[in-house]
């Protein structure tokens, strides 16, 4: 079969903002009702409702302010007639987009597509020589994208039902999420870079609406605050790399752009390597990497599940999908993959040993999100897309069950604490320990989610960090070889350290004592079927995810070999990123497919996955036997573990080195220049203006022999200039 | 320069008319008496009136009708200035124009 029409691709991106504008709706009419009842005063819930704020008050399941958590207690649980519609809306109509795109995937599966479909709906900014349309492209690669979008998507939904079950704003936070799902699909399915740069900038906005999803608490806000402006730095580089690339090509449609830019641009020119770079410095804002990585940890404000879909598993793997996106113009930049592949290693490391010290379970899985992004820009950095790609597949899959997990395990805290009226962290994992015994399910699940991120065979993500480890040196040829065996070193280190911070969340979490509180303990249940649900599909994939891609020399050994050599993913994106391949080839040679020590790639899969289980069961030995304190008893950290703590003081180094600079200068700014000199100016003339007429006033006495003496002295004046002026 | 001797009629008529002209001037500058004033204005007028018929000897008749113009409007003049005259005195029991300095800033 040649031909293949996508079904119905235009309503994958439809359903959820349709489901956006049902539950917007909704939201706000329940707010407009309730702040109408609350001028009149009528109701006793509505009342009681009052202490925390007329329209969305916080009663999420993440440590809030006290007093108002507490406000919206039992007295004030929330109508159960009002969350129907967006019960069923918000997650229905993301499982009806992923339905319709498994369909399409069914379809393409059968189809053997090499060209992509592009859809065009209308023409949407003709300008001059530019002409955008609004128009999906649908190729092996945002087909996977789409699917990993509306499936973890669809999933993420559902146990939110669950986990926001008892917020206010419970109508709101589907909007929201529909609307994110929405933005992510326009990103991933648009056929150009501008209407790429709408999604980017939308799934920024939900990014931001959700992290201050509780923004009555001011930290939360401030939380999305930063994430917005940090994410306006990577936005700058992005849009400087469109207008570059229309500059040079005259079009922004991929199909045209990756056509044409072999021919245009020279290999490893300044133009081209310029590009890159921009379009990198978008990826790693929006991707958290290094420098500009400090949003994401602070994300960890929003709810759970909103940190699982946007800040894991779908948004800030967008960067990755940019630079795939982009394969031909990496391909032809050295010097710009090299950077990729540079700050992705130093990211991936240097997250990495924040993890192993922190103690807010959140903390601990946003750090380890920061550096397996790290590793999705090593694999597209040097070239090996489509490990990029799986990478971002797998982890799609582990870290989005491990921070719903992790909603459970705090659900669970904050409803044991909710009960007891405690003020203790839900989120501080001394304060957990030995959950095991009430939250089965869910430490079961995780267990399965932290073999895999820790590279374990035959869990998923074995599978793909391997293949970006194995990738770093293989394609270790042309001028920054050295690098290369750096970056391969680097990434090595840093899949270790997450076996070990992994292992050390999963023992502090669910093993050992207890050390929640004797009279909170009776209250830790496992939470319902419609938050395990997710989990347990989840852990499947988890499970089964990587066993898609695994590559023949794995498959060829004695005992991880019983695998199925399927390679599939990467004759799937084959057409995608051929043409990559083909310029590298062409000007850089052929790869050298060997390590720098040691022997090919199975023997390093088989020593990384020696070395991961050896991390695990030494971290897990070593780890039981100690004795934690809760968090209101624990001693302060010292030396090099406190510089870790606190994240190498890079939020204080930004504040001293870029934010009091700038406050100071905005200061100056303010002082000199538009107090000073802009607001003189502006007073100088209305004082000028009061002194003339200040001058002018004292003319009019009011004596008539003044006025005489005046005109007399004018018309001598006239009389004068007629006799002496003569003509 | 001529002496006063040596002046033809015009040339008299002329410069009294001028210097009748300045006393008025002087006076409506320096006076405060509103009576005073108006006399003063009606002394500029005559002075006007002088040198309109001292030129109508070499210009024309027109200066002469001009000067019953004037007369006429200086009589309309004095019988209205006169009624202010006593309606400032009715209000401040006083004719002295510095009492009367309101219009300023």
């Amino acid at each position: 079969m040649d031909h293949f029409e996508p079904t119905l691709l235009w309503a994958i991106a439809l359903l959820p903002l349709i489901g956006f504008v049902v539950n917007g709706t909704l939201s706000l009419l329940a707010a407009r009702r309730r702040q109408a009842l609350l001028l009149t005063g009528a109701g006793h819930a509505v009342r009681a409702d009052a202490h925390s704020g007329p329209t969305d008050a916080h009663a999420g399941p993440t440590a809030g302010p006290p007093a108002v958590t507490h406000a919206d207690d039992h007295a004030t649980h929330p109508a159960s007639a009002g969350r129907m519609i967006p019960t069923l809306v918000g997650p229905g109509v993301v499982m009806l987009a992923f339905v319709i795109a498994l369909i399409n995937f069914i379809r393409m599966l059968g189809a053997d597509l090499h060209d992509p479909v592009i859809e065009t709906y209308w023409q949407w900014l003709p300008v001059g020589s530019l002409i955008v349309d609004a128009a999906f492209q649908l190729d092996q690669l945002s087909m996977l994208m789409t699917l990993i979008i509306t499936g973890v998507g669809s999933l993420i939904h559902i146990f939110s039902i669950g986990y926001m079950r008892e917020d206010p704003g419970y109508a709101r936070y589907f909007a929201y999420l529909n609307l994110f799902v929405f933005f992510m699909l326009v990103l991933v399915l648009g056929s150009s870079y501008a209407l790429m740069f709408v999604g980017w900038e939308g799934v920024g906005l939900c990014s931001y609406l959700l992290i201050g999803f509780w923004f009555r608490d001011r930290d939360k806000a401030d939380a999305g605050k930063k994430a917005f402006i940090v994410n306006r730095i990577g936005d700058v580089g992005f849009l400087i790399a469109m207008f570059l690339i229309f500059s040079n090509l005259g079009s922004l449609d991929f199909v045209t752009v990756m056509t044409a830019a072999p021919a245009t641009f020279a290999f490893g020119g300044g133009v081209i390597t310029a590009i890159t770079l921009f379009l990198f410095l978008g990826a790693a804002g929006k991707s958290a990497q290094i420098p500009l990585h400090v949003w994401l940890p602070d994300a960890m404000a929003g709810p759970t599940p909103v940190s699982a879909l946007i800040h894991a598993a779908t948004m800030v793997t967008a960067g990755v999908y940019l630079v795939a996106r982009s394969s031909v113009l990496f391909a032809l930049a050295p010097l710009s993959s090299i950077t990729v592949a540079g700050i992705g290693a130093l990211t991936a490391l240097f997250a990495a040993t924040i993890a192993l010290v922190q103690n807010d379970i959140k903390k601990v899985l946003a750090y380890s999100t920061v550096s397996q992004l790290g590793y999705m820009f090593v694999g597209v950095g040097v070239g090996a897309y489509a490990a990029g790609v799986f990478h971002l597949m797998t982890h799609a899959f582990f870290k989005a069950l491990l921070f719903l997990g992790a909603g459970a395990v705090i659900h669970a805290m904050h409803h044991a604490y909710h009960a007891t009226h405690s003020h203790a962290d839900a989120q501080d994992m001394r304060n957990m320990g030995g959950l095991h015994r009430y939250l089965k399910k869910t430490w079961i699940f995780m267990w399965v989610a932290t073999l895999a991120i820790s590279g374990v065979w035959p869990f998923a993500g074995f599978f793909s960090k391997d293949e970006i480890i194995w990738q770093t040196a293989a394609r270790a040829v042309g001028p920054f070889e050295p690098w290369f065996r750096v970056f391969w070193i680097m990434a090595f280190a840093a899949a270790l350290m997450t076996a070990f911070y992994m292992t050390r969340l999963m023992i502090m979490t669910f093993h050992g004592e207890n050390r929640t509180g004797e009279k909170e303990r009776k209250h830790l249940h496992d939470v319902p079927a419609v938050m395990w649900a997710p989990l347990a599909v989840l852990a499947v994939l988890s499970f089964f995810g990587g066993w898609i891609n695994v590559p023949a020399p794995i498959a060829s050994m004695p005992v991880l070999g019983w695998l199925p050599s399927s390679e599939w993913l990467h004759h799937w994106l084959e057409p995608v990123i051929a043409q990559a391949d083909h310029v590298f080839e062409a000007n850089v040679g052929e790869l050298a497919h060997a390590t720098p020590v040691g022997g090919g790639e199975a023997f390093w899969a088989a020593t990384s996955f020696l070395f991961a289980t050896a991390v695990i069961a030494i971290t897990a030995y070593i780890l039981m036997k100690r004795k934690y304190a809760p968090a209101d008893k624990a001693l302060p950290l010292r030396g090099f573990a406190n510089v870790l703590y606190n994240k190498w003081y890079v939020d204080e180094l930004y504040d001293a080195t870029i934010v009091r600079p700038i406050v100071a200068v905005s200061n100056g700014l303010w002082r000199f220049v538009d107090k000073g000199l802009i607001d003189g100016t502006v007073n100088g003339i209305g004082y000028a203006s009061r002194a003339f007429g200040w001058v002018g006033s004292r003319l009019q006495t009011g004596q008539l022999n003044t006025y005489a003496f005046a005109t007399v002295l004018g018309a001598l004046l006239l009389l004068a200039l007629v006799v002496l002026g003569g003509n | 320069m001529q002496s006063i001797g040596q002046m033809d009629i015009t040339s008299m008529s002329l410069a009294l008319s001028a210097i009748l002209f300045t006393i008025g001037v002087v006076g409506v500058i320096v006076r405060r008496n509103a009576i005073i004033l108006f006399l003063c204005i009606e002394l500029m007028l005559n002075a006007v009136n002088l040198a309109f018929v001292a030129f109508s000897r070499s210009v024309g008749i027109d200066g002469q009708i001009f000067v019953f113009f004037v007369m006429t409007v200086a009589a309309a003049e004095a019988a209205v200035g006169l009624a202010l005259v006593i309606a400032i005195f009715r209000h401040a029991e006083s004719v002295d124009m510095k009492n009367f300095n309101l219009l300023r800033w």
